[in-house]
């Protein structure tokens, strides 16, 4: 085993310098996906609930379509199609939380759509019999429950998704990993970097599900 | 815009066609899953088994592996996998990367696997492990003859979305210059100019692909079901 690490060039001015400007933007791309990717993806579970053909099977077809494509390809269709349609090139940084926030909304629409369905539907219909309308009924009595029942669910989603935003590489936008490995370039310490990338992987992502899990007990022990 | 699919009988300059070469990237997809797949199914399942014993070191082995390779996106684990360990054991140096993907693949999907078999175990009823052992069986054979085969039946369908993943997160490799189809999709797009042609006809590949996983492991579904039991229907 040849373990020569040296460790020493990662001072706070490398990490200012290189690492900083990644990991803002890799949570810049996850918190914007995650308000997105929730606020599409509950409309579309809304739709495809709500019975109506001509609801129903566009919804259907966007969320099984982005479900079996591997995101690497739909972070490339969207960086060669957006483009294409607006007539002037775009930064990678930007197509990336376009196309994040367009492929997360098919996941999240699966997790609210079983969220929904698990407020009992008799309580939908009390609140058709004293008078609300659709909308109403769904804001003030299935929405807000089916947050709360799904927020470790959609809370793991999410953390999944801080995990893919590191396949922005395929575009070679600015991401955490492209700022480690763009630093360990410089110095000529790529099994450093590497190395240090993963830990800092590691530890936000299992704190994060540690937090979720603690969550989930609350959660359970209140209702 | 006009379509042009003759850009698959193009000449990639390597004496074959597009189509020759999207062909054999599709192999390579498959290949990269397959292996993976092999590698994921038996050391999840060996993790996830030993979450359930009794044994206090043997679970917080398998919790260890399974928070390790579930924290770390794939992409950079392909990356220590690639340029880390191979730096740190000389004698991994000459290793192919085509193996060094397997195990990055089958080691990250392995952590979900293990999840799965671990809930699939839970699942059946306690009082199953308690015959077993009364009746004078090892601990090894309650799981051979009584745990297992039920929890394995219990647990297809999410190892069928698993093995639908593997394929889809194939597609990763192509950061470490493996030839498969989202690599090739790259290149040939810079090439030939006709990326709307050859992102349809990769897509739809992947479509097939896992199209074809959801359908065989249907079937071996239906062929293990125990009458009367957990999905047994008839």
């Amino acid at each position: 085993m040849n373990l020569n690490l040296d460790f020493g060039f990662l001072n706070w001015g490398v990490i200012s310098s290189f690492v900083a400007k990644g990991f803002i933007f890799s949570v810049q791309l996850t918190l914007v996906a995650m308000i997105g990717g929730i606020a599409l993806g509950t409309m579309l579970a809304l739709m495809r609930l709500s019975g109506k053909k001509w609801l129903v099977v566009p919804a259907a077809f966007y969320v099984n379509t982005l479900r079996s494509i591997p995101l690497v390809m739909v972070i490339l269709w969207f960086f060669l199609l957006i483009p294409l349609l607006i007539g002037r090139p775009m930064g990678a940084e930007l197509s990336a939380i376009i196309t994040f926030t367009v492929f997360e909304a098919a996941y999240y629409s699966e997790i609210m759509r079983a969220g929904i369905q698990s407020v009992p539907k008799g309580q939908v219909y009390a609140g058709y019999a004293v008078g609300m309308t659709y909308g109403q009924c769904m804001q003030l009595i299935v929405l807000p429950q089916a947050f709360r029942n799904m927020l470790p669910v959609l809370l793991t989603q999410t953390i999944i998704l801080f995990q893919d935003t590191s396949l922005v590489y395929a575009i070679g936008a600015y991401d955490l990993l492209k700022g480690f490995e763009v630093a360990g370039k410089n110095f000529n310490r790529p099994v450093e970097t590497y190395l240090v990338a993963a830990v800092v992987y590691f530890v936000i992502c299992f704190s994060l599900s540690m937090l979720v899990r603690r969550l989930q007990q609350k959660i359970q022990i209140i209702r | 815009m006009t379509w042009d699919w003759q850009v698959f009988l193009q000449d990639t300059g390597g004496g074959e066609t597009y189509l020759h070469w999207m062909m054999s990237a599709w192999g390579w997809t498959l290949s990269v899953a397959a292996c993976a797949l092999v590698v994921a199914l038996s050391v999840g399942s060996l993790m996830g088994i030993l979450r359930t014993t009794p044994n206090k070191w043997l679970v917080a082995l398998g919790n260890a592996w399974t928070e390790l390779f579930r924290n770390i996106p794939l992409l950079v684990q392909l990356f220590l996998w690639y340029h880390v360990i191979p730096s740190m054991f000389l004698v991994l140096r000459g290793v192919p990367s085509f193996v060094l993907v397997v195990f990055a693949l089958g080691f990250f999907t392995s952590a979900r696997i293990s999840e799965q078999v671990k809930s699939g175990i839970r699942a059946l009823p306690t009082g199953q492990r308690y015959a077993g052992l009364a009746m004078g069986l090892t601990l090894p054979q309650t799981y051979r003859y009584v745990l297992l085969p039920m929890a394995f039946r219990i647990v297809i369908p999410p190892l069928t979305s698993e093995s639908m993943n593997i394929i889809k997160n194939s597609s990763v490799a192509f950061a470490v210059s493996i030839a498969e189809l989202t690599m090739f999709a790259m290149q040939a797009q810079e090439e030939t100019s006709r990326g709307i042609e050859i992102y349809l006809a990769v897509t739809g590949l992947y479509f097939i692909s896992a199209f074809a996983v959801n359908r065989l492991a249907m079937f071996i579904e239906h062929r293990v079901q125990v009458p009367g039991m957990i999905g047994g229907g008839k």
